[in-house]
């Protein structure tokens, strides 16, 4: 059992000025645009302080807490791929020296990054794209170098936001694996501390830094209280033990031609999943094609391009797309990664702007194929 | 938490074209240029496998590997403009430049077809991919039982690898069934879909593997008449066609249910795809 540490807010400000001494670019949770969004991180100050949000389907709304938590909200419209599987990279670029072609591979950026704030379903997604990425026979060079050198800094969810149902995907609340250093955020009678705890040698050395005293046995005992309340109350749940066979299962559900009414196949659910990987390459040239390059971006299953092949798209349809993107994350994931491609974090939910929510098309499909006696 | 560093042991970038140079270029029927490329340190290859091949400043594509597997001088890829990227490398002229990445995928089953009959059939360029097996066959012929290539195509005019197929009928050991959807008058030999040949050729069941390679529909039709002649699913190969961006695993678009076409195939046994290829749009 890792020991538990207790810290003021001033030792977590302690915290954010020893990973900058180490030399880390630090990442954590603003405000911006009005929405939680993950951009580098000096002070305690550059946190939503005091906010939380509401979130439904479809909908996602700040709104003032009547305390000053710094993490008392859940998962917003970023994710940390945004630093890790970057939306774009270049690949290489190519010059033509007289009748000859040189191709020079883009030197993979390793940026120092500590991920500060890091809820337990997105320690999970990071741990799933390391797979995708670098479980392969071949390795990702570009996710690789920005992932080698990350500190990561978890955060044990102390609300759960309106869609998250990491509970029911046994992806959180509580983080347990992937972490340098874990916080529990509690404030209790006005009195506003965090808990720690070191998952790694190096959070036990950053750890030793810091102004930290021995935990409380009744500040352990109430922040194992407040994540078992925030695992009660999680928006959303999904039976999901056998969610990959019941959906293999009915391939040709009428569900699919009820949600393909309401998709409009815009893609937002995959650019904020925390898993979703895929990606489309573009070469461009200048105008004299001397000189040349390829980089790679964000790409959804949702495109008509996706699946283009001569002549047509395999999946032309909003159903069938619809239908690969949900069959992917909760049942062939299963086959290629050995693990779901869903955390449970609900931000497809949210961000969908037709609130077409995956736990309720998963229910739709169950409950119409128990009638069904099937 | 920092990854593990032997995950960073990366020798080289396998997003990274080689460039190659063409040495060879001609036509192969309409619209269709079979390229010579030099092989550099290009790894050997399997029938059946493919490279990416780049044009620089246009994009790259998947191209199967088209010549035969003890040929160490030439990489040989068969090539029908449909696009900005295909057509862009049938007008490569020889010592022009292109990007190389591969090759990638697995193979046809040559080890499990050795003491088989096998029969392979071809829809239009899907002959291209199956020529490296026909090789193979052919130069280790007495491993194999019966050898059978079902060929079908468009018109006469499109029949690929025409003088090479008039050879092999009559210097080597291997039935060749040609047929057209489109005859013209002087045509004497078949007319109609390549899977309607599939009855007329005589099977030893329980002993036969089958190739195929061609448009989606095509398979589909193949499949159907080799179930009915008697094979199982377990001995009908196939060659898929998805959407390729990066034949590594990375990019997602070459999804088959839970296969990725690159990694796991292109050539996948018809039962392991369980029945997904009945399905529309998957
Ligand atoms: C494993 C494999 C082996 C292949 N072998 C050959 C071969 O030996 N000879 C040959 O002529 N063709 C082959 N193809 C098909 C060839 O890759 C496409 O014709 C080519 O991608 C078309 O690209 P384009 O830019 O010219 O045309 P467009 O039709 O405009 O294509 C635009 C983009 O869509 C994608 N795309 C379109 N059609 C296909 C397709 N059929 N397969 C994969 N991606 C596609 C590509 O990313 C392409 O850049 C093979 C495809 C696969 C998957
Ligand atoms: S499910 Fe919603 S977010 Fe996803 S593509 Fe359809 S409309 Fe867009
Ligand atoms: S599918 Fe939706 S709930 Fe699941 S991980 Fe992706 S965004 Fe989160
Ligand atoms: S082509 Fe990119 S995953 Fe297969």
């Amino acid at each position: 059992m890792p020991e538990q540490q207790s810290l003021t807010p001033n030792g977590l400000q302690a915290l954010l000025d020893a990973l900058q001494a180490r030399g880390y670019r630090i990442i954590g949770p603003t405000l911006r645009d009005q929405a939680v969004v993950y951009d580098d991180v000096q002070s305690l100050t550059d946190l939503p302080v005091g906010w939380t949000d509401v979130q439904e389907a479809g909908h996602y709304r700040l709104a003032r807490r009547d305390d000053d938590a710094l993490f008392g909200y859940a998962v917003g419209p970023h994710s940390w791929k945004h630093y890790l599987h970057t939306p774009v990279q270049r690949l290489w670029h190519a010059k033509h020296e007289r009748d000859d072609i040189i191709v020079t591979t883009e030197p993979p950026e390793a940026p120092r990054l500590a991920l500060f704030g890091v809820r337990s379903c997105e320690l999970h997604a990071i741990a799933i794209q390391d797979r995708v990425l670098l479980g392969g026979h071949y390795r990702d060079v570009h996710y690789a170098a920005r992932r080698q050198d990350n500190f990561i800094v978890a955060v044990n969810c102390a609300v759960a936001g309106g869609t998250c149902f990491c509970a029911s995907m046994h992806t959180g609340p509580k983080a347990v694996a992937g972490y340098d250093l874990a916080l529990t955020e509690i404030i209790d009678e006005g009195e506003h501390r965090f808990l720690i705890e070191a998952g790694t040698p190096e959070g036990v050395e950053v750890l030793s830094e810091l102004p930290a005293r021995q935990a409380s046995n009744e500040d352990i005992a109430l922040a194992d209280a407040i994540l078992a309340s925030t695992a009660e109350s999680m928006g959303r749940e999904m039976q999901a033990d056998d969610v990959r066979e019941l959906l293999l299962a009915h391939l040709e559900h009428p569900r699919w031609d009820d949600v393909a009414t309401r998709c409009l196949t815009c893609g937002n659910c995959t650019l904020v999943c925390p898993t979703c990987f895929c990606t489309s390459e573009e070469d461009s040239s200048d105008l004299t094609g001397t000189e040349m390059a390829r980089s790679r971006r964000w790409d959804s299953c949702f495109t008509m391009d996706f699946s283009y092949l001569h002549g047509g798209s395999v999946r032309a349809s909003h159903r069938a797309r619809y239908r690969q993107w949900m069959t992917h994350k909760l049942a062939t994931w299963h086959d290629q990664f050995d693990t779901s491609g869903c955390v449970g974090c609900g931000r497809c939910i949210t961000w969908c702007p037709v609130g077409i929510d995956i736990t309720e098309e998963v229910k739709a499909i169950r409950e119409t194929s128990q009638e069904a006696g099937s | 938490m920092a990854i593990q560093s032997d995950k960073l042991a990366l020798a080289h970038d396998p997003m990274t074209p080689r460039v190659m140079r063409v040495l060879k270029r001609c036509h192969d029927g309409p619209q269709t240029v079979t390229l010579d490329i030099e092989p550099g340190d290009s790894a050997p290859f399997q029938p059946g496998q493919f490279n990416m091949l780049s044009v620089f400043g246009v994009g790259e594509v998947p191209i199967s590997l088209s010549g035969a597997p003890t040929d160490h001088d030439r990489l040989r890829h068969t090539i029908r403009a449909v696009g900005p990227v295909s057509t862009a490398l049938t007008r490569l002229s020889k010592g022009e430049c292109l990007g190389l990445r591969g090759p990638f995928g697995n193979g046809w089953p040559m080890q499990q077809a050795e003491g088989h009959d096998v029969v392979l059939v071809a829809g239009g360029l899907g002959l291209a991919p199956l020529r490296p097996a026909i090789y193979q066959l052919l130069s280790e012929r007495e491993r194999y039982g019966r050898i059978t290539l079902l060929h079908g195509t468009r018109s006469p005019a499109d029949i690929l690898f025409h003088r090479e197929i008039m050879a092999w009928r009559r210097h080597r050991n291997i039935d060749i069934e040609v047929t057209v959807d489109h005859a013209p008058p002087d045509w004497r030999g078949h007319v109609g879909v390549v899977t309607r040949l599939i009855s007329s050729v005589p099977f030893e069941t329980g002993n036969t593997l089958a190739f195929v390679c061609g448009p989606e529909v095509m398979m589909r039709f193949a499949i159907a008449a080799l179930k009915d002649a008697g094979l199982g699913d377990e001995t009908i190969y196939l060659s898929m066609e998805r959407n390729m961006k990066c034949a590594v695993g990375f990019c997602g678009h070459c999804q088959f249910g839970p296969v990725f076409v690159c990694r796991d195939g292109p050539v996948f046994r018809h039962d392991r795809l369980g029945g997904l290829l009945n399905l529309k749009e998957i």
